[in-house]
């Protein structure tokens, strides 16, 4: 407004342009101005944040869990005892799993280890999943669990794959029954709830590897630390999920409970968690899905599993052997994917009829299971899978992206060279000249005009998090890297969804692509692409986009899809074309959802470059990484944390930004 | 009269921040403008009603006018602001948890709007549901409940899901349900609403139907005066939480306390409503009757005998002449003209 009156002489030009876009261009001006400022016009620690202003948040961690593991004690024992006493503890259910899938149950050492009971049979489990595949999703799903198992006895990765599943089992089943009766308490008592929504927002925009580490100096290295971890990272979701559907279930249904006399504990167990099954078997299928993901990054830490054999033979550069183990996980992601979400449709429609046929095909497959368990048990050489019928296709992989090298080698090396020279390198130049003091008060202004004071002090603060710990320059280099990978995601993803949203037959395509593109653990992306790529930013940002464009599509697709069909007829009445309809209607109402897919994008392509720290980035998920190699674990902390606000700067401010324009245009969030 | 199943003293239901200002010593005080500046809203308030054993009470009002608060409050789902809900004179709101389940499991039964069912029970497993909170045996339980199915007229549809139901039926088992515990007092909010006009006179029928046979205490809520007057003993009118009359149908209509009132009973099916008794003119002696009716027979019943008769019928309470009714005065009431006898 002062601006528009202070100069009269152009009234009409600058009434037009609403003050807050007005605002916002001198921003981008004086931020460009302030890129090429030359280095001395501003105060050095503008730019570089002396050393002496630092806040030792790292060392202070460290020197905690130093005290904590060594010195503190609740009287009769250590904590050291006591976390060795939960590790223990959790060991119990895992090494029980893996004795049932893996390994067998053993008794004795070494060489006198007498199996007392082998682990399941291959065959005896593929009979079971067809059984269980079968009674959940019928034919088709039975079908689909008996080829996916046949393929990991085929391809020789029978074992590892069963020692993933043991875990991912095991930490689903704490990860689901964890979040569940931590969503129970929440929806009792609200104050609880708003001590735990924070902290499942840092744990869910936390890098894995930042957790890790605590772990392991918690509960030692193996296993179980690795199994704590990955419940930890499993388990906000499943919080959300049954804190929504709880309420979502009928008010008239908890009166129902009151007047027949319920106690509490009725109200909850006998109807609120029943009636709201289906909703919450859909937040099992995504702690299922996220406890393979984390358990394949948690190999690293003693977990083992397929995670293991791709991050051995990505560190001998074992080209096929990855790629076979990669596709492995592929398999087992997507029959988890098949099976829980199976299983969350068959709780929401039992119907009746079919399923006792299907109870019929399920008793006799555990039977028929169980019997050839007990036949392997009398005569062990049988349950091994025979060498001579394993395939590799190790050396296959191997030979195919060989050629690829020696054909194209210079055109992938064009490529990589021509988005690293012109986009990639001048996008960080730009990023780290940017001085600290500016770029938080950018994002508090942002805060501000958005939602307010509270939400301006809130992103402030994250933002300057980062500076104060002395981590702005590889805060920024983290910073970069998201935004070129979440720019080029949107320009993929957002054309892609505008144009199967009005086609149903594309999108039925695209929707099986964008699915199994979410199902991947992902680790798996890294595989292919560092064998074409070799490592560096060019291959994470690959890798990053391929994780994270999923959502850009899906919202998009939504959003568009959506808008209510009287304002397209409205449009189409008053002589709209098509393509006006789509800019003037379908657009400007689908923004707000596209924006909230555009955060899904951002928080995806964090989570994956926190991963590709292992092709050598050089940004905060190298500083967690190195971190955890060197059990440094403040350094790890703190880095880690860095990464979460950047998250949850972004997510607060886009979110906001979407409230505003859903309340502007009237639509329900 | 001296021990009344369920009586309000005084209650309120009051939401917002600021509630608590306007209740001393669980008494409510306001006026509606201190209300509105306060930002509160009264959902209830002045409520005193005392219910019979064995009386069907009606409570009518628009959509938003606070009915549903009030039966909640009258079945101790919240408790009031203000006031005091007896229950065969205990205060439901005092006493402990326990006595409260007590009570509920086994002399209170309520029929919900939208139903209410719990979507992976089947139709059995939904009507024995109050009696497995109770801890009844499995076979016990489930005889039980196939007794009330029967009663519902759903025999044979048992081991459906409540989605494979239609809306009426869906509503059949939520009345089956709550009958299965043999409760004394019987709620219904707006249990027909969500039907369509046929089913829901069929609905109506069936309520009639059990009250006939099981004689309940029923607290039955409405929007539809047409709904209140087919089953009501007594109804109570409310508007902005507050009851504007309680009567029988025929008093709201002859003797409304308020304007609203008035309005709202001005279409009333009249024919439907007033009895003989109401529209009759002094006996005399000298008459020649053409018959007789009954002092309570409603007009819709008798109104053909009259209408083909030429001359008047007399009106007899307990064998005695009290009145008589002609042909003129039943037209009245049919095309609706104030008579000369009935404004005097
Ligand atoms: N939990 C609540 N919080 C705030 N206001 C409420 C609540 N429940 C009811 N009200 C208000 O009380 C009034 C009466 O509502 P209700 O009893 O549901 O009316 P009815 O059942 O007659 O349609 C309405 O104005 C409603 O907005
Ligand atoms: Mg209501």
């Amino acid at each position: 407004m002062s601006l528009a009156e202070a100069r009269p002489a152009s009234p009409a030009v600058f009434s037009r342009i609403a003050p807050g876009r007005l605002m916002w261009i001198a921003v981008l001006i004086a931020t460009i101005v302030l890129v090429m400022l030359p280095a001395n016009a501003l105060p050095a620690w503008a730019w570089k944040y002396p050393l002496a202003w630092q806040v030792p948040f790292g060392s202070w961690i460290s020197a905690f869990m130093k005290w904590l593991m060594e010195s503190a004690s609740f009287g009769f024992f250590t904590v050291h005892d006591f976390t060795r006493a939960i590790a223990w503890t959790l060991d119990l259910p895992l090494q029980f799993a893996k004795s049932v899938f893996a390994t067998g149950f053993i008794q004795g050492q070494g060489s006198d280890a007498v199996v007392i009971l082998p682990a399941i049979p291959w065959f005896a489990m593929i009979v079971l999943s067809v059984a269980a595949g079968y009674a959940v999703g019928g034919l088709a799903l039975g079908l689909q669990m008996g080829f996916g198992l046949a393929y990991l006895a085929v391809f020789g990765q029978w074992d590892s794959a069963m020692v993933t599943l043991a875990s991912v089992l095991v930490a689903s089943l704490f990860g689901a029954a964890g979040g569940l009766l931590v969503g129970l308490a929440c929806v009792r008592w609200r104050w609880l709830e708003r001590i735990v929504s924070p902290l499942l927002d840092v744990a869910q925009t936390m890098p894995v590897f930042a957790y890790l580490l605590p772990m392991l100096i918690l509960f030692g290295f193996g296993p179980v630390s690795a199994m704590v971890a990955t419940v930890i990272y499993a388990l906000p979701p499943m919080v959300r999920v049954t804190i929504v559907a709880i309420r979502a279930v009928p008010e008239e249904i908890r009166s129902l409970g009151l007047m027949t006399g319920c106690t509490r504990r009725q109200i909850t167990w006998k109807m609120l968690v029943p009636s709201a099954l289906p909703a919450l078997m859909v937040g099992v299928n995504q702690v299922i899905m996220l406890s393979l993901n984390v358990v394949i990054i948690a190999s690293m830490i003693g977990a083992g599993g397929l995670g293991w054999d791709v991050l051995t033979a990505l560190r001998s550069l074992n080209i096929g052997k990855g790629l076979e183990a990669g596709l492995a996980i592929t398999v087992l992601a997507v029959l988890l994917d098949r099976f829980a979400q199976a299983l969350a449709v068959r709780s929401g429609a039992a119907v009746q009829g079919q399923s006792t046929g299907r109870r019929n095909i399920l008793i006799g497959g555990l039977g028929l299971g169980l019997a050839l368990w007990a036949a392997a048990a009398i005569s062990q050489p049988l349950a091994v899978y025979p060498e001579a019928w394993k395939l590799s296709t190790g050396a296959f992989f191997s030979d195919i992206v060989s050629w690829i090298n020696v054909n194209f080698f210079s055109t992938l090396e064009a490529i990589r060279t021509g988005v690293l020279l012109n986009v990639l390198i001048p996008v960080k130049r730009f990023m780290l000249a940017l001085p600290w003091p500016w770029v938080v008060a950018v994002i508090a202004l942002a805060g501000y005009r958005l939602g307010g004071w509270r939400l301006a002090l809130t992103v402030g603060l994250m933002a300057l998090f980062p500076v104060v710990v002395g981590l702005w320059p590889t805060t920024m280099i983290t910073v970069y890297l998201t935004v070129v990978s979440v720019v080029l995601s949107a320009l993929i993803g957002i054309p892609i969804g505008i144009a199967s949203a009005q086609r149903p037959k594309l999108w039925r395509v695209v929707e099986a692509v964008v699915d199994t593109l979410q199902t991947l653990p992902s680790f798996v992306y890294l595989i292919p692409i560092v064998m074409l790529f070799r490592v560096g930013d060019f291959t994470a940002l690959i890798a990053i986009v391929l994780y994270a464009v999923a959502p850009a599509i899906r919202y998009t697709a939504h959003g568009v899809a959506r808008v209510s069909p009287h304002l397209v007829e409205a449009g189409a009445m008053n002589g709209c074309t098509r393509g006006q309809i789509l800019k003037r209607i379908r657009l400007p109402l689908a923004l707000p959802e596209i924006l909230l897919g555009v955060n899904q994008t951002i928080m995806l392509a964090l989570s994956m470059l926190v991963i590709t720290a292992l092709v050598g980035t050089r940004d905060l998920g190298q500083e967690t990484y190195s971190a955890l190699a060197k059990a440094d674990v403040g350094r790890g902390l703190v880095a880690g944390l860095c990464v979460a606000f950047i998250g949850m700067v972004a997510d607060r401010l886009i979110s906001a930004a979407a409230g505003r324009m859903r309340a502007r245009m009237g639509v329900e969030a | 009269m001296a021990h009344p199943i369920l009586a309000a003293r005084g209650v309120a239901k009051l939401y917002g921040a600021n509630a608590a200002r306007f209740v001393r010593d669980g008494r409510f005080s306001g006026t509606s403008e201190e209300l509105a500046q306060a930002g509160v809203t009264a959902a209830v308030r002045d409520v005193d009603i005392t219910i019979e054993r064995g009386e069907t009470f009606v409570i009518m009002g628009l959509s938003g006018s606070g009915k549903s608060t009030l039966v909640r409050c009258l079945a101790a789902l919240t408790p009031p602001s203000a006031g005091e809900i007896l229950f065969e004179d205990k205060d439901l709101n005092r006493m402990a948890e326990g006595d409260l389940i007590q009570i509920r499991r086994h002399q209170m039964g309520m029929v919900f709007q939208h139903f209410a069912l719990l979507p992976h029970l089947t139709v059995l497993g939904n009507v024995a549901f109050p009696l497995d909170v109770q801890g009844m045996k499995k076979p016990e339980r489930e005889a039980k409940a196939l007794e009330m199915i029967k009663l519902v007229g759903l025999s044979g549809r048992e081991s459906r899901f409540p989605r494979e139901l239609s809306g009426g039926q869906q509503q059949r088992v939520g009345i089956a349900r709550s009958l299965a515990v043999g409760p004394d007092l019987w709620f219904l909010d707006e249990p027909f609403s969500a039907l369509d006009p046929l089913i829901r006179r069929e609905m109506q029928d069936e309520v009639l139907r059990l009250q006939d046979m099981l004689k309940k205490t029923i607290v039955f809520i409405t929007h539809d005066f047409d709904e209140a007057v087919r089953i009501a003993d007594r109804i109570a009118i409310m508007k902005d939480g507050r009851i504007e009359q309680i009567g029988s149908a025929e008093e709201l209509v002859l003797r409304p306390a308020t304007d609203y009132v008035r309005a709202f009973t001005r279409d009333a099916p009249r024919a439907k409503i007033l009895t003989a008794r109401s529209i009759m003119s002094p006996p005399d002696p000298a008459a020649d009757y053409a018959g007789v009716v009954g002092a309570s027979a409603r007009i819709a019943a008798f109104a053909r005998k009259i209408e083909e008769a030429e001359k008047p019928f007399a009106v007899v309470d307990e064998g005695e002449v009290v009145g008589k009714v002609d042909r003129r005065a039943v037209i009245d009431v049919l095309i609706g003209r104030e008579s000369a006898d009935q404004a005097a």
